[in-house]
């Protein structure tokens, strides 16, 4: 075990997938020498040469239809988009490409070695283009992974899987906790499965659910609703497609009670599919209406991004709406 | 860190604009319409048994679309799209390549597909989408693919495949498969932002992809003087620092010959190449296009006098290596064998429903054998409305 924050844990995650695979490739804007705007990909290059860790041009549908060819070659590439507000340009090479490559080719040819890294999420007074959350977009695209790892542990187990899945995985990474989330890591090589959620802590009366940043926001509107005598149960659902409704409905099904909580706008946000399902799931098991907390309907802004971000004041309010429904 | 661009401009102190139509390029022409070689011309690496390929792989190619075309129009198949006139340019390309080589395909090149050795049968699977197809009846009609003949499966967005092409190329040289790609596309395709992409990125990092534009004057309706200003596509080639040419699509020794030589400077220096075949879409864009409405007959006509396979079978028979009787052999023999395919192909039956949900991943999720489950058991109570599916699960 050793201390790592998130980006040394990503960064001991590519060291490993690069070593025992040498058709494995890491590229994106600024990754090479420099190790990426946030060091992701420290040491990289001097450790497995310029061909295998280098810059690409300014360009991201040239990163991703670049590692499409990759992957459709039988090499191993992790692409880096260098904000998620930039992955739109690749839109196209992701949703039409990458997603249904093996599909419309009778499996004939995939891009199951691709996975594309890139910080997600606000926090970190990023204004409308350094912030965004767009798993939703993707969520509806049948073919991808996405995945969200909420700390360094979470993230090399769960990162480790996405480049061994033999599908293309978009991996968001919460940037807000790039350094300020420090954990024990194994050193060794390990897996967390994807497509599982993860039941944080047990509780009897609500169900809290949310991914990555959000974690530490339920954790604490949890902590202020226990001294109201509430009893949460919060999960973490890592996994955004294929998303674990077992686990989500195992667990409303004891609590009654769902809260979902993510910093992507309200509408059309994956709250929304998680809220439609577990009502058909858990009809008769449920004691109050789902309950969505979300960043609001509009752009990402920057002076107001306290009064935007769902946090725990939001949550907490809800919690207590949900329980005195 | 290299910054020489800033050391290797050559300065002056009044200012004179660069002319945008300033760089010449050269058409090349070895063959004429009649059969005839240009004086001077430097032949392509070619003997009797590969020009009798290519010259059967062009005739399969006229037969096949012009057979198709008709069955399109009593309904047969739902789609298609012919290359009438510009069979040089896919069939030409492919014989100047290793079996081994990647091709990405827009979708009007399947002359490299046939003269890869793809079946007839094949063909008909893919444009009838049953059973039998490899790509499991999912696409619409000459959407092909075979990872056996190293042909990219196709798909409908375009330019997608051009920065795919240079990543192929890019793994190829890593992995010293000492193997190249083509990546096809029309220069209609060359206005996405993918063709800027997939240039820029295949000469950064140095693959060697032989970026072959088919510009044959028309992107559906609209003509290339609506597509572009400067000197076609080629000028562009110079722009990202790749070795370009510019070539008549309709000479098959040009087209052989230029490829040929591409490709061996692609593996020897790593690096891509740009060539541009100029040709004339003869046909329509495709079955649901009629060219009437934005060209004339008089333009079309003139053309016509340019036909590709017309000049090869003019020059085959200069070499005395073909005659009419073969000529007349050959056409009647392929139009009996695609009527017969058609007749075939039609009555398989259409892929299962299991392969509605198969593929999507690797492994069907737990929510798509759901879907599965609830789509069977539909069909179960509603057969009458789903005859290619009921009673086969």
């Amino acid at each position: 075990m050793a201390q790592m924050n998130l980006l040394q844990a990503i960064n001991n995650a590519l060291d490993i997938a690069m070593a025992e695979n040498d058709s494995a490739v890491c590229f994106g804007e600024d990754v090479g020498h420099f190790g990426g705007v946030f060091r992701a990909t420290s040491n990289l290059q001097e450790k497995y040469g310029k061909a295998r860790c280098f810059n690409t041009p300014l360009t991201e549908q040239g990163i991703i239809g670049f590692a499409n060819g990759l992957a459709a070659q039988g090499s191993l590439p992790i692409a880096e988009i260098q904000f998620a507000d930039y992955i739109f340009p690749a839109f196209d090479q992701i949703v039409n490409e990458s997603a249904k490559f093996r599909y419309r080719s009778g499996n004939e040819f995939n891009v199951g070695k691709l996975t594309i890294r890139t910080p997600y999420g606000g926090g970190i007074a990023g204004g409308l283009y350094h912030s965004q959350s767009p798993e939703a977009y993707f969520a509806h695209t049948p073919g991808l992974k996405i995945v969200v790892p909420r700390n360094p542990y979470q993230a090399k187990g769960l990162l480790l899987a996405s480049i061994r899945d033999d599908n293309p995985v978009v991996f968001f990474e919460p940037k807000k906790l790039y350094r300020a989330s420090v954990g024990e890591v194994p050193e060794e090589d390990y897996q967390i499965p994807l497509g599982k959620a993860e039941v944080v802590s047990q509780g009897t009366d609500i169900s809290l659910l949310g991914w990555g940043a959000q974690m530490e926001t339920l954790e604490k509107a949890a902590k202020m609703a226990e001294k109201q005598g509430v009893s949460c149960e919060i999960i973490d659902l890592r996994s955004i497609l294929p998303w674990d409704v077992e686990t989500v409905a195992n667990s409303v099904m004891k609590t009654g009670r769902l809260l979902i909580n993510h910093e992507a706008p309200l509408t059309g946000g994956f709250a929304g599919e998680i809220a439609a399902t577990i009502q058909s799931e858990c009809f008769l098991h449920l004691e109050s209406p789902i309950s969505r907390v979300c960043g609001l309907d509009t752009p990402f802004p920057l002076a107001h991004e306290k009064e935007y971000m769902p946090d725990e004041l939001k949550t907490f309010e809800a919690i207590m709406a949900s329980v005195n429904y | 860190m290299d910054t020489n661009i800033y050391k290797s401009s050559r300065e002056v102190h009044s200012a004179d604009f660069i002319d945008g139509h300033s760089v010449d390029i050269p058409i090349l022409k070895i063959l004429k319409q009649d059969g005839s070689v240009y004086k001077g011309a430097e032949l392509p690496d070619i003997d009797q048994e590969l020009a009798t390929k290519i010259y059967k792989t062009l005739a399969f190619h006229r037969v096949l679309d012009e057979r198709m075309i008709a069955a399109q129009r009593q309904g047969r198949v739902s789609f298609y799209m012919a290359a009438l006139g510009e069979e040089a340019a896919s069939v030409g390309s492919a014989a100047g390549l290793h079996d081994e080589d990647m091709i990405m395909a827009q979708y009007r090149e399947q002359g490299a597909l046939m003269f890869r050795g793809f079946r007839l049968d094949q063909f008909m699977n893919q444009m009838f989408s049953n059973e039998l197809e490899l790509g499991k009846g999912r696409q619409m009609p000459i959407h092909y693919g075979s990872k056996e003949l190293h042909y990219m499966t196709i798909s409908s967005p375009l330019g997608t495949q051009i920065p795919q092409a240079a990543g192929y190329a890019y793994g190829q040289k890593l992995q010293g498969k000492e193997r190249c790609t083509i990546c096809y596309f029309g220069e209609g395709a060359a206005s996405e932002g993918d063709f800027h992409a997939g240039l820029n990125m295949a000469a950064v990092h140095q693959a060697p992809v032989i970026f072959f534009c088919r510009n044959n004057g028309y992107a559906i309706s609209t003509p290339s003087n609506e597509q572009y200003a400067g000197n076609g596509i080629a000028s562009r080639g110079v722009g990202y620092g790749i070795k370009t040419i510019r070539i008549d699509g309709n000479d098959i020794l040009a087209v052989l010959k230029a490829t040929q030589m591409a490709r061996a400077y692609a593996l020897e220096n790593n690096q891509p190449v740009l060539i541009e075949a100029m040709s004339y879409r003869l046909g329509a864009h495709s079955t649901s296009d009629d060219p009437s409405g934005y060209r004339t007959r008089e333009e079309e006509a003139k053309w016509a006098e340019h036909d590709p396979i017309l000049r090869m079978k003019n020059w085959m028979l200069n070499q005395k290596w073909w005659d009419e009787d073969q000529e007349n052999e050959l056409f009647e023999g392929l139009r009996d064998e695609v009527l017969k395919a058609v007749k075939v192909a039609e009555k398989i039956a259409k892929p299962g429903i299991e392969d509605v949900v198969s593929d999507v991943y690797d492994i069907p999720t737990p929510g798509l054998e759901k879907q599965l489950d609830e789509l069977k058991e539909h069909i179960r109570k509603y057969p009458d409305a789903y005859p290619n599916t009921a009673g086969r699960f």
